[in-house]
């Protein structure tokens, strides 16, 4: 679905991403683990056209689609959920669910998807008139994840989903992740810097390290992998 | 205490005032977005008057009078500012959006300084009789001493005006946009809204209140010349880091708070030193309250 074929990408004249490739495949959740600074919300961020790579190139269903604007690229149906939740702070928790449908003009449907949310998230519902910045982080997390999921994604790209949260809402927030999974068919990329969880719901991951990709394997057997538990899993 | 003439300084600094707000609008909306103080935009308004002036003389002469000349005037004023605003974010602000902050400041200066000139060449660097073009409402004859007939058009347009904008920018799909890009300019993108066109619309946006501004002031004291631009440009600034920059409800206050305060100093003290009056108030709030009257203090995250 998603090929990533050795892209460079620069702040600058520093070289953020060395030749990354990585693929993802229809259906799957992948995860991307590695420390802080290691070039995972860059990509992330490469791959929605925010920051476009000066080299190599990114395939979507087969088409190029790294010289994109990143509007066009939420068209063809990737949405990011980019690390801290980015929640519109000043617009109400229903407004900032429109804006993740703001590129459909299927009024019904939206609607019908706005109940969905509020039937699976029940806090959001009775918040539904207050700021969006308000709420608390488990809340807004929640928040982003629906309002990316408001443009019917096929690709969900999320970034530390469980970064500042408490144990039990992370716990919370991977089943959703796994539930969109199953549920919707939504094949997910997810970066995380909480390693252990991410490749438990995981069906492949890739580890990076200084802006290049250093491991990549199914899941199972990173968790297993003697390298891997002593660097990121603190085992 | 004379209360007649304490209201009718009022009602004077309430009109003069909307008028501030009208341009102040265009500043605060800019700045909301992308953080930069757009100085050309006194001079967008000083062009609407000109067109206005224009097409308010062709009209004149072919035998049109009062509103409907009035009426015309400012939507050719309207479209022609509007292309204006446009075109100078395309030109002189696009090209410098990954500059560093200075640089399309600077470029505002040059292009608020080059359209003045421009005028000044294209036109007269002279002032211009504008005509007169509210007629005389027999109705407001009673209260004219507190309200002519032109201040009641202009507080008539400036509060439609101003209720249009609030309705467009809550429950439009643009509005929203806008919010959107000012609130958090990468998730917006991240959602899909073309920050570009939003960025463009702002500063079409912003000329056409400029231009409304630029006809109602002109028909009211009835002569322009290209620099009035900068004076007016001037104050509509301070009345909109008066009510906090980027702050839409704050750029209508801070225009009212600073004409009322301009009127009962001229009309108290002495008219000599009206422009005095308006800037200590600014000196004096940004001491007391550096983010303006509605501004919030931004809080810097490390």
């Amino acid at each position: 679905m998603l090929e990533v074929r050795h892209i460079e990408t620069f702040y600058g004249n520093i070289r953020a991403l060395k030749n990354v490739s990585l693929s993802i495949n229809e259906g799957e959740i992948v995860t991307l683990i590695g420390a802080n600074g290691a070039g995972k919300s860059t990509t992330l961020m490469s791959i929605c056209g925010v920051t476009p790579p000066r080299h190599g190139e990114i395939l979507f269903r087969g088409e190029p689609i790294q010289a994109l604007s990143a509007e066009k690229i939420v068209t063809l149906g990737i949405c990011q959920v980019p690390e801290g939740r980015h929640i519109f702070p000043q617009m109400s928790v229903l407004e900032n669910l429109e804006m993740g449908a703001y590129l459909r003009h299927d009024k019904a449907a939206i609607k019908s998807d706005i109940d969905e949310v509020f039937g699976r998230f029940p806090i959001l519902e009775k918040r539904r008139q207050q700021a969006g910045g308000t709420l608390s982080g488990g809340e807004q997390q929640m928040l982003a994840i629906s309002r990316a999921l408001l443009a019917r994604p096929a690709l969900l790209l999320l970034d530390e989903p469980s970064l500042g949260l408490a144990p039990l809402i992370i716990k919370q927030i991977f089943e959703i992740i796994k539930k969109i999974n199953d549920e919707s068919n939504t094949t997910v990329f997810l970066v995380e810097q909480n390693a252990n969880q991410a490749l438990k719901i995981a069906d492949r991951g890739y580890v990076m390290e200084n802006g290049a990709i250093t491991l990549e394997d199914r899941a199972e057997n990173l968790l297993a992998n003697d390298q891997v538990k002593k660097a990121y899993l603190g085992i | 205490m004379d209360f007649q003439y304490l209201f009718e300084l009022l009602c004077g600094g309430i009109v003069k005032g909307s008028i501030y707000a009208l341009i102040a609008l265009g500043y605060t909306m800019v700045y909301g977005i992308i953080q930069l103080i757009n100085f050309a935009h006194g001079e967008v308004y000083m062009i609407g008057a000109f067109v206005a002036f224009i097409v308010a003389g062709v009209m004149t002469l072919s035998g049109y009078s009062g509103l409907t000349v009035l009426l015309l005037a400012a939507v050719v004023a309207v479209i022609y500012s509007a292309a204006y605003g446009y075109t100078l974010e395309k030109i002189a602000y696009r090209p410098l959006r990954n500059a560093p902050r200075l640089s399309p400041l600077i470029s505002a200066i040059g292009a608020s300084i080059f359209l003045m000139n421009y005028v000044q060449l294209a036109q007269t660097p002279d002032f211009l009789p504008f005509p007169e073009l509210v007629p005389e409402f027999e109705f407001m004859a009673p209260i004219e001493r507190y309200l002519s007939s032109a201040d009641l058009v202009i507080l008539i347009v400036t509060t439609l005006t101003m209720a249009a904008l609030t309705v467009l920018i809550k429950y439009t799909r643009i509005g929203k946009a806008m919010r959107a890009t000012q609130q958090d300019l990468v998730m917006a993108r991240l959602v899909g809204i073309n920050v570009d066109r939003v960025i463009s619309a702002t500063f079409i946006i912003g000329s056409v209140l400029a231009a409304i501004a630029g006809v109602l002031i002109a028909s009211r004291t009835g002569q322009i010349n290209a620099a009035i631009g900068f004076v007016a440009g001037i104050k509509a600034f301070t009345a909109a880091v008066l009510g906090g920059i980027g702050n839409v409800p704050g750029a209508v206050l801070g225009g009212l708070v600073l004409g009322i305060a301009e009127t009962l100093g001229a009309g108290y003290i002495s008219s000599a030193y009206e422009d005095v009056f308006a800037f200590a108030l600014l000196v004096l709030i940004l001491i007391l309250r550096p983010a303006g009257l509605l501004g919030k203090a931004v809080k810097q995250k490390v």
